[in-house]
């Protein structure tokens, strides 16, 4: 049996992180591999595209209805769903209370004690919150956890601030475990020159954009029958995106260590390719009054 | 005169200092002074109320402890949660010797521990509904609690539970007060800010309660004693002097003392501050808002107690200062027998000092009503302030160590070689090992009271047995002796 890989998916929230990371596994299923989602987000939707359901219940939630997290058994928490992939939800509280972040270390210790990764697996995928907001989304980085980090962008502005704190975080665990950036995903929102633009970010953060998602409504029209493309249109141009995507992760050796970018270097990259506009100095802090003023 | 001259103490601390690495020897040398009376201003020469260093032993608490262990946990009838795991609660629960009077687990419940004993879920999913299901046990166990405080432990304020709005909510519903306390254990570098946290609360909650309602009869000799926790019946025997002197007492905060109480203080015309640092911030709110005086008064040793009474009387008319005059005259021959007893005892005896509030400073004179002197004192937890208060107290030239390190005060005692150690449970068993006699000064040993002219006997013997034990002789086996004759003699010699 090969090595487990452990991959985790980050990007801003919205970017389509739990949409990709899933028609990606069901590609990886596809091609034979033995694949795990672990979503690590407490809207637990990390996994309903593969089961069928609405949300699967969370290893959190029912760690809350038996007592402890300590009363629960593997297989209450573990589902299995398209071409045998198995699926877990960390699960956490509703927005504005409790401590989202402690349940995903919660969930992920619960995993690794119950030997859910002993089982024969060939790869395991975090599907992870958009935003690392404190240690607990971290956990998945940590040591003996994730090694390959993907990060899923677009052309936009927003997107790539985000891509590029990311990687600030994979070097802070990069230097103590074995976390490394394994490249950008970029999910297309249709921008101008958007691969070369990413690209570029790729280039300048010392790793690949692995592979160029373009836009595609089949994967709405599959999302809506709670399926991937894969397995609700196989035949789809789409799906032949994602099993590239699949072949080009199954191949990857290209893990590095990031050399994330200064907020000026990342300006600068975006006004190079027209996304910002070169800002005028002289106009900072001008209330409308004080220019008409100036003008005059 | 002290152990030690100015330049010889200098070079102590030097010394100590050594072996330090640069940077802490840099911080930890601001914490150490040699005390000169005449400096108006301590922050000349000496740093307090600053983040320990890692590394280094310290003594200090938290905020939770200076809330619930020290301001709010007296309140007798009131039930106060440690909110969050079970440790907190369990491991400080009855520690502190508050006395009081009532029946345990009835209407009353100091030595009990309430904790909502958070679990896992509770931290991921959060504890509010916990809390609110909490109280209600409360009220159906315990009805006849007056009111709850809410102490949080670290976890509440790191996934923001909203403990303010439950208690607001539940409070309605039961018609009690129910009072949030912020007092997460991380929150400033000691227990001082959880004395300040909780002295907020009870401003916020509590002391406005009765504000516009003239149902209770006050009188013009209405006072309230703030900062007494009655440790070993200390406040019992303070207020017997006060009562005596014509005084009315309407509040003890907070040792045997109850919610009513507290709400009742903002009715009296002087407030009374033994332990300055843990309540002077309540004692200066009610002094803006109601326009209630307050001053700082001692009742250990017959020194200051005459002193403090004399003082207090001073804000009353002639019917009190005469008062003052009669108990002072009534206990004169008590005190001069409990002197003329012991003194010969102790006379000449050095003392160090390290404990937290008031007493590295409050107990100077006590100590010297019996002839000792006091060489070094220090706090866990001081601000300035404190330290512009104690710099007046101590001799020219003694020793004054701000947050002491377990490695400074061990290499300090073995240098000044006091007869005898005042400081907390932590430090007792060092000091005894090394054959130094010891008393603890946060619990009295488990003796009590030490305020008052009742106190003072108990001090003074309590002193004389510890300093005095036979025990002390003995501290070098039979068969060491021979090798090492000069050693035991210099124990001997300080026993």
């Amino acid at each position: 049996m090969a090595k487990l890989r452990q991959c985790a998916i980050y990007g801003k929230g919205g970017i389509g992180k739990s949409t990709t990371t899933q028609n990606l596994v069901a590609a990886l299923a596809e091609a034979g591999e033995k694949v795990m989602i672990v979503g690590c987000d407490p809207k637990a939707d990390s996994t309903r595209l593969i089961l069928h359901a609405k949300a699967q219940n969370s290893i959190m939630q029912m760690a809350a209805d038996a007592g402890s997290v300590e009363d629960l058994e593997l297989e209450d928490v573990l589902k299995v769903g398209y071409r045998d992939i198995k699926c877990v939800e960390s699960g956490g509280p509703e927005p504005g209370v409790g401590c989202a972040g402690r349940g995903v270390i919660t969930a992920i210790n619960f995993l690794e004690e119950e030997g859910a990764y002993e089982e024969d697996l060939s790869f395991v995928f975090y599907d992870v919150l958009g935003d690392v907001v404190c240690g607990g989304f971290a956990m998945p980085i940590r040591e003996n956890k994730a090694q390959e980090i993907y990060i899923v962008c677009s052309g936009e502005m927003m997107a790539m601030y985000a891509a590029n704190n990311i990687a600030k975080g994979i070097v802070k665990y990069a230097n103590s475990g074995g976390v490394r950036l394994a490249g950008l995903i970029c999910n297309s929102r249709q921008c101008a020159r958007e691969d070369e633009l990413i690209m570029e970010l790729a280039r300048r953060l010392g790793t690949q954009m692995i592979h160029f998602v373009p836009r595609d409504n089949v994967v709405q029209r599959a999302e809506i029958r709670r399926m991937t493309v894969i397995e609700y249109e196989p035949k789809a141009k789409q799906a032949d995106e994602y099993r590239s995507l699949a072949r080009k992760i199954i191949d990857n050796k290209n893990l590095v260590i990031p050399t994330p970018i200064t907020m000026d270097e990342l300006e600068e990259l975006l006004m190079e390719f027209g996304i910002m506009e070169e800002v005028d100095e002289s106009i900072i802090g001008k209330t409308a009054q004080e220019e008409v003023l100036a003008a005059a | 005169m002290a152990a030690l001259t100015r330049e010889e103490t200098e070079a102590l601390i030097q010394e100590v200092l050594e072996v330090y690495p640069d940077k802490a020897k840099k911080d930890r040398a601001k914490h150490l002074a040699v005390n000169d009376p005449s400096v108006e201003k301590s922050s000349k020469c000496i740093t307090s109320n600053r983040k320990s260093l890692p590394g280094v032993m310290t003594i200090r608490g938290c905020a939770y402890a200076g809330s619930k262990g020290v301001v709010w946990g007296p309140i007798k009838d009131m039930i106060h949660i440690s909110h969050g795991p079970v440790g907190c609660g369990q491991y400080s629960r009855a520690g502190r010797r508050n006395y009081y009077v009532g029946t345990t687990g009835i209407n009353t419940f100091g030595t009990m521990n309430f904790t909502s004993d958070f679990q896992e879920k509770d931290i991921v999913f959060g504890g509010d509904k916990k809390l609110t299901k909490l109280i209600g046990e409360i009220e159906t166990l315990f009805p006849l609690n007056k009111g709850i405080s809410v102490q949080s432990e670290c976890p509440i304020g790191l996934i923001g539970d909203d403990i303010e709005a439950v208690s607001k909510k539940v409070a309605a519903e039961i018609k009690k007060p129910i009072v949030p306390v912020r007092c997460e254990g991380f929150r400033g570098v000691s227990q001082s800010l959880g004395h300040h946290i909780a002295n907020d609360a009870v401003r916020d909650w509590v002391l406005g309660n009765r504000d516009g309602d003239s149902s209770f009869q006050s009188t013009p000799y209405d006072v309230a004693v703030i900062g007494d926790y009655n440790i070993g019946g200390d406040a019992w025997a303070s207020r017997t002097l006060l009562e005596e002197m014509g005084l009315r007492v309407v509040a003890q905060w907070s040792g045997d003392g109850t919610i009513s109480e507290i709400e009742l203080t903002p009715k009296v015309k002087l407030n009374l501050i033994h332990c300055y640092r843990s309540m002077n911030y309540i004692a200066r709110h009610m002094e803006e808002k109601y326009a209630i005086p307050w001053m700082e008064y001692n009742f250990f040793g017959p020194t200051k107690i005459a002193e403090s009474l004399r003082k207090i009387a001073a804000h009353f008319d002639e019917t009190i200062q005469a008062g003052a005059e009669k108990v002072i005259a009534r206990y004169t021959a008590e005190y001069e027998a409990v002197i003329a007893k012991y003194k010969p005892r102790l006379q000449g005896k050095k003392v160090m000092l390290y404990i937290g509030g008031l007493r590295p400073r409050h107990v100077i004179g006590a100590y010297e009503d019996l002839g000792m002197e006091v060489v070094g004192t220090g706090y866990e937890f001081a601000h300035n302030d404190d330290y512009d208060r104690t710099i007046k107290e101590m001799g020219n030239a003694t020793l004054l160590y701000d947050d002491v390190t377990g490695y400074e005060f061990e290499e300090f005692v073995k240098r000044m070689k006091p007869d005898l150690i005042g400081s907390g449970i932590k430090e007792k068993y060092i000091f005894q090992k090394l054959g130094v006699p010891f008393r603890q000064m946060h619990s009295w040993d488990y003796s009590g009271p030490y305020h008052g002219y009742d106190g003072f006997a108990i001090f003074a013997r309590d002193m004389d047995m510890t300093i005095n034990n036979p025990c002390w002789k003995q501290i070098t086996a039979p068969w060491k002796k021979a090798a090492s004759a000069e050693g035991a003699q210099r124990v001997a010699a300080s026993a």
